[in-house]
């Protein structure tokens, strides 16, 4: 509650000083963001959803509130058969014009400068990072790790290593959107996208088409699926061993590994 | 009544009617193809139809019919053809023949949309047509090209012909400052149309040379590039929705103070920084659409500054419609409860669109039910009930007769409900990640529950929308008479007779110094 108080306090002080604090208070905020070296964009994310929810929350009320006292204060009686709303002088005119103007602009500027940094922090891939290509289509999800390894609607990462995707498609659009990391981004024919996340724990995470894609869209699903350091390492091991065998005997190309069909993501 | 007499009409308030008639069918059938979804999503898996195609199909008509076949033409159809010569006090708009010609136009793009129901491969590339599906699906798109280059060029004659009516055929002494509040709306959404439309047509008109003649602009093996088309097609589509904004906002601020007899607050506010704020950015905004399609970062960042600063004229908007409530003498009609409404819906439609200027926040939001449900706020809620309340507000003078009262505010507040448990809720597991144009959520069976419960809101919405439509046709047959200005409005459409005639008044009106169309007096 304390916290929602504060960031309430410190965005009404922001509107009354506008401009000028809402731009330092940007400028100010990357040196003075502490400790962790990353900036995991998924609680970045959290924070500034929240913040900006409480910010329209309580713009919302007040023009509410303000409306609803209007309406049951002005019903037509027979003593008050038409409106008596004072007339404008011109000087009150433009102040409920710049006034209003002004206090819209710092709210939208402070908004923005939060936007920013936190989008920096959504497009700096942190140096140390896990990066696999994607190419997304009708309707699966083709992952490639920088060893060659390939998987199909399940990405299998570390955790507490950055992954980025380097993503593209082989048909129509497609969008990588993993509900639980705050992130997406399309992927298209003919350019290369990127998205990155930071898996910290073990689990499972879905992934899901965000783009329309054509009929079977809403089948076209994936995992992300987080393995500790040690599992992970095992994993790709044996993946590796695996590759190798199979280009030794010369055969086809390493077949992707037998993944679930799209369309019917597994339930585990 | 002579159906030929209608249908070679030149008469504005005619051919407003005939566009009222045809925005009224394609809004029944776009509610079907709603109701005909949420059936759907009642469950898991399949419920009415096992075709994901035919989902899809409902999808795109439901998208593109309800924006423009109904939203567009009934505001800058409808309304401005009805509205802008009355209250202007002309005798009609100025080019009447091209007037007929638009209206024709659009009863063709509407018939194009409708058929869609009847071809073997309707287009199913949704509203927003995006290559390389559109470019490659069997559906039909050279369908959705046609209908909305048709529906387009309506809509730009219709444009041409309105900002030569007000320029020229004004009444003597109604000068800029006196038009009404809804005249200068219009006119905004026309200037964005003349400008924005014909981007669309050539967006539209690409996708059919590349899937039809050859042409290889949005194919990247061929040196084209997919990105290209989204843009085109926001750099319209946005500004589009400011043609629908500004009209239903202009209906709003006319209820709105007629029924509270209460002059609009700041007028020149709303008009130079309302809707002169709103002209100005809304060809600087449409990034916002394309924050996770790929654009180039320095581009997202800019603007999400122009999306952020929209709220400043549509703020002034707000402060000038909460201000004109200030001490006025609201009378609880069907209309005001209609315009009321939108003041407060509104303000949840708009609000929760700031969130979805900041392109790092739309990473997780995008494309789910959370923009579903902002945009329904916005289109399907405020814009909706600002048509409902325009055309119960000005019954009266267009049918000479009265609604029902009483079925009138049960519509209202069947609608009023219903709207908010759909999309109050559909932005609610929005958030949570329900993404958006999707047959089946098999993979989230969680949101089960919050998808019935929006079935459930889908159809007393659709009760409440039937009901208010059922009320004006029976009302236009046999309503008791209403009497030329019901609502006491000194606005110059009420200063004729009700229906008015051919030539709108015997002779035409001049309007004094102190004439105002929001001075209102006692009685």
């Amino acid at each position: 509650m304390h916290k929602q108080l504060a960031a309430i306090l410190r965005r009404t002080t922001v509107a009354v000083f506008g401009f000028a604090l809402a731009a330092s208070s940007w400028a100010a905020g990357p040196a003075q963001s502490t400790v962790p070296k990353i900036n995991d964009p998924a609680r970045g994310w959290d924070s500034l959803w929240h913040e900006v929810i409480v910010d329209i929350t309580i713009i919302g009320i007040l023009f509410a509130v303000v409306t609803a006292y209007f309406v049951f204060t002005s019903r037509r009686t027979a003593a008050n058969p038409v409106g008596a709303s004072p007339k404008l002088s011109p000087a009150s005119a433009v102040g409920w014009t710049v006034l209003p103007i002004f206090v819209f602009l710092s709210i939208d500027l402070y908004t923005a400068a939060n936007g920013w940094v936190l989008w920096n922090h959504y497009r700096d891939v942190p140096a140390d990072r896990l990066e696999v290509k994607l190419e997304s289509g009708m309707y699966s999800w083709d992952y490639t790790y920088p060893n060659g390894v390939r998987t199909q609607n399940e990405l299998i990462v570390p955790a507490g290593k950055p992954v980025m995707l380097r993503m593209t498609s082989r048909d129509t659009l497609h969008s990588h959107y993993i509900p639980d990391f705050r992130v997406k981004e399309d992927s298209m024919p003919g350019r290369v996208t990127y998205l990155w996340f930071h898996p910290t724990k073990p689990g499972e995470h879905l992934v899901t088409c965000a783009e329309y894609c054509g009929v079977m869209h809403s089948y076209m699903a994936g995992r992300v699926i987080v393995k500790s350091a040690e599992e992970y390492a095992a994993w790709m091991k044996q993946e590796e061993t695996m590759l190798a065998a199979a280009t030794a005997t010369e055969a086809t190309p390493a077949p992707a590994k037998a993944g679930t069909p799209a369309a019917k993501p597994k339930k585990t | 009544m002579n159906l030929k007499e209608w249908i070679f009409t030149t008469d504005h308030k005619r051919v407003g009617i005939l566009y009222l008639i045809g925005s009224l069918a394609a809004f029944a059938v776009a509610g079907v193809m709603a109701l005909l979804m949420r059936a759907e999503l009642s469950t898991i898996g399949p419920t009415i139809t096992a075709n994901p195609t035919n989902y899809n199909v409902w999808l795109y008509t439901h998208g593109a019919v309800m924006i423009l076949g109904f939203q567009i033409p009934a505001l800058t159809g409808f309304f401005a053809n009805f509205c802008i010569p009355l209250m202007i006090g002309a005798k009609d708009v100025a080019f009447p023949r091209v007037n007929a010609l638009s209206v024709w136009l659009f009863y063709v793009g509407v018939i194009l949309a409708l058929a869609t129901f009847f071809i073997p491969d309707p287009p199913d590339v949704m509203w927003t047509g995006y290559p390389p599906y559109s470019t490659i699906t069997t559906g039909n798109t050279a369908m959705y090209s046609f209908t909305v280059l048709i529906l387009g060029f309506a809509s730009i004659i219709g444009g041409v012909n309105f900002l030569t009516t007000v320029a020229y055929m004004r009444a003597p002494g109604l000068t800029l400052n006196k038009l009404n509040i809804f005249v200068w709306c219009t006119l905004g959404a026309f200037v964005l149309q003349l400008i924005f439309v014909p981007v669309l047509g050539t967006a539209v008109s690409l996708i059919s040379m590349d899937k039809y003649l050859g042409t290889n602009f949005f194919d990247p093996a061929k040196g084209g590039d997919v990105l290209t088309y989204q843009n085109l097609f926001w750099f319209y589509s946005h500004p589009a929705v400011y043609v629908i904004f500004l009209p239903f906002i202009g209906v709003v601020f006319e209820v709105l103070s007629t029924h509270a007899k209460s002059s609009v607050f700041n007028y020149k506010m709303v008009v130079y920084g309302g809707i002169g704020g709103i002209v100005l950015l809304a060809g600087e905004v449409w990034v916002h659409h394309l924050y996770v399609s790929g654009m180039a970062d320095w581009l997202r960042i800019g603007q999400m500054v122009t999306t952020l600063m929209i709220s400043i004229p549509v703020g002034l908007m707000m402060i000038s419609l909460v201000g004109t409530l200030y001490k006025s003498s609201i009378a609880f009609t069907t209309p005001m409860l209609y315009a009321l409404g939108v003041v407060f819906l509104f303000l949840i439609g708009g609000l929760t669109g700031i969130p979805l200027a900041v392109p790092s926040l739309t990473l997780a939001v995008s494309d789910t039910y959370y923009v579903v449900g902002h945009f329904h706020y916005v289109m399907a809620v405020a814009g909706t009930f600002s048509i409902f309340a325009g055309i119960y507000h000005w019954f009266p003078k267009f049918s000479g007769r009265m609604y029902n009262e009483f079925w009138g505010k049960i519509g209202f507040w069947l609608t009023f409900i219903g709207s908010n448990i759909v999309f109050w809720t559909m932005m609610d597991i929005g958030v949570e990640g329900m993404p958006r144009r999707y047959y089946d959520y098999a993979h989230f069976p969680q949101f089960e529950s919050a998808h019935q419960l929006m079935t459930l809101g889908a159809v007393i919405l659709g009760l409440g929308f039937a009901i208010a439509v059922l009320n004006w046709i029976i009302g236009a047959i046999k309503g008791p008479p209403a009497g030329d200005n019901p609502w006491g409005s000194p606005s110059l459409e009420w200063t004729t007779v009700s229906p008015p005639p051919h030539g709108n008044w015997p002779t035409p009106p001049s309007v004094s110094e102190d004439w105002h169309p929001y001075a209102y007096k006692k009685g």
